[in-house]
């Protein structure tokens, strides 16, 4: 191997007069971070409601929760965005097309990526809570009609405080998973990390650095999900359901 | 007499045994193993690409066969195997710099910060970036994208230019990042950019490809120049001086004005027949007249 090394390079001015190359991963990482809490906060909200809706006795609401979630869970997320971005707007009526499509690039690829993250995300949230739920002896439910509570107070007082803690757990990985997810956002033009270190090897053609320099940051960002996750886990966990939380 | 010709065998002798003194880890590598790697190039067009066929084929391509022949001769091994690589532009110099690859001939520019990872051979071919527009944009000249989309794939020379000539001239073109060649197209074919900036070639090969050839063009002076030569090996003297003669002997012979009429001028086996239209320019002239290894930037 002939390759120069160069750890020095993230300190030296790129060739774009953009600044140092090192402040391209840290803009790249704004991104990254922008993106995928965004993306995350929503995936939630929508997905706990799809999750409860695919456990309602209900037909007509499971139903289009199930489709949903097909839809969602069994596509790449690529395809996805790409539909997203490409082929919607060419859907829609053409002065909204054109609108979207004459938005500053950067809000329209940001909206862009935020929509898709979290509507694919959801599907994944939604199969979490359905399971949380699922997971709760069906005595439960039959106890909570029994004693006269509506359908919603039996949500309400009876599965969801406990299906929510079961989940969080599992959740912490799709958490992460967005952060990693995130990294899509280059294919249509909007440099995070991942974007950025490609900018940055292509630039200085040090691309092992740019490289390394990239998983370390997504380690740490990653890492820290899980502190905060174990947190959560800790503060909700009810004694003695979930074993010892470490 | 005979002994001015004996005297310029043993010169010959010599020289080539010197030659063959001087170590070359790519040659000693080729002959150890029996294979020589070559790197390939899906759509690159019309410099290294698959054909309409799934044949490797192109201009950059076939100076890679050359260089193949030469090596047959020269490590006398009629039967050395290719092994094919294929890579995408952000694989293509840490698979040089890593030993992967032996040669890389496709549409890469050599510049001064790739010179630290890997060599380049004589130039093959110099292009400039240009704007490709929709024939109605009303776009003539660079002064008429000032603050409009224009789209760039990230990472190249193309995209420091523009930015250069944005700040420069105050023009506050919102600058889009595709992430290659063909949705870098795409950009400007559904209207998101206005102009695709980009080496002057790929522009005329991608309205070649468009469903409506006769919708595009390409305006605007070409702005700072790039020079696309074959990768190697950094630190290999002996086999960088073989693929520049190759290249050098191909410039002299006017065997290069066949391959330029046979893929820039003819037509060629891709999307069931494209032509790219794009006459000789007079940096491809002096080139011609004068090959040199020497980069732009």
């Amino acid at each position: 191997m002939t390759y120069a090394w160069d750890w020095l390079i993230f300190f030296k001015p790129s060739v774009t007069g953009e600044g140092l190359y090192g402040w391209m991963l840290v803009k790249g990482l704004g991104w990254t971070v922008l993106i995928s809490l965004v993306s995350w906060l929503f995936a939630l909200a929508l997905g706990t409601v799809l999750g409860i809706l695919r456990t309602v006795p209900d037909r007509w609401l499971a139903w289009p929760a199930l489709l949903y979630v097909h839809c969602f869970r069994n596509t790449p997320l690529l395809v996805q965005l790409f539909l997203w971005f490409f082929v919607v707007p060419e859907l829609l009526p053409l002065a909204w097309g054109n609108a979207i499509k004459q938005m500053a690039p950067t809000t329209g690829q940001f909206l862009t990526v935020v929509l898709c993250l979290s509507l694919y995300t959801a599907a994944k949230v939604a199969e979490l809570m359905r399971a949380g739920i699922e997971a709760l002896p069906p005595g439960q439910r039959a106890a909570g009609a029994a004693m006269g509570l509506s359908q919603i107070d039996v949500y309400r007082y009876v599965l969801l405080p406990q299906a929510l803690r079961t989940i969080v757990p599992p959740l912490t990985s799709d958490f992460m998973n967005v952060f990693k997810n995130s990294a899509v956002a280059l294919t249509i033009g909007l440099m995070e990390l991942t974007g950025q270190s490609r900018q940055l090897s292509e630039f200085s053609a040090q691309s092992f650095e740019a490289f390394t320099a990239a998983t370390l940051i997504y380690m740490v960002v990653t890492y820290g999900v899980v502190l905060v996750m174990r947190h959560v886990e800790k503060r909700a966990r009810i004694p003695g359901m979930l074993g010892v939380a470490r | 007499m005979s002994f001015c010709r004996l005297t310029i065998a043993a010169m010959l002798l010599l020289g080539s045994s010197t030659a063959w003194a001087q170590s070359s880890p790519t040659l000693d590598k080729i002959k150890a193993t029996g294979v020589v790697a070559i790197g390939t190039r899906e759509a690159s067009i019309p410099f290294n690409y698959l054909d309409d066929k799934n044949q490797q084929a192109g201009l950059s391509w076939e100076i890679a066969l050359k260089v193949v022949d030469a090596l047959r001769t020269r490590l006398n091994m009629p039967d050395l195997r290719i092994n094919r690589v294929n890579v995408t532009p952000q694989t293509r110099i840490p698979v040089v710099a890593n030993g992967t690859l032996d040669l890389e001939c496709s549409s890469t520019t050599n510049n001064t910060e790739r010179q630290r990872q890997v060599s380049f051979s004589n130039t093959f071919f110099v292009v400039g970036s240009r704007l490709l527009v929709r024939k109605d944009s009303g776009i003539r000249d660079w002064p008429d994208v000032a603050g409009k989309n224009v789209v760039v794939s990230a990472g190249t020379t193309a995209e420091r230019i523009l930015r250069k000539l944005s700040s420069d001239n105050n023009w506050q073109v919102n600058v889009i990042l595709a992430k290659d060649i063909g949705e870098n197209f795409l950009m400007v074919e559904t209207g998101r950019a206005v102009a695709a900036m980009q080496d002057d070639v790929i522009l005329y090969s991608n309205i070649a490809r468009a469903r409506n050839p006769a919708l595009w063009q390409v305006v605007g002076a070409p702005q700072q120049r790039e020079a696309y030569a074959c990768m190697l090996r950094k630190n290999d003297a002996v086999f960088k001086a073989m693929v520049d003669g190759i290249i050098a002997d191909l410039m002299r012979s006017g065997g290069y004005e066949a391959l330029y009429t046979k893929y820039f001028l003819k037509e060629i086996a891709v999307k069931g027949g494209i032509t790219v239209n794009l006459p000789l320019s007079d940096d491809m002239a002096a080139l011609i007249r004068d090959p040199n290894d020497r980069p732009y930037q």
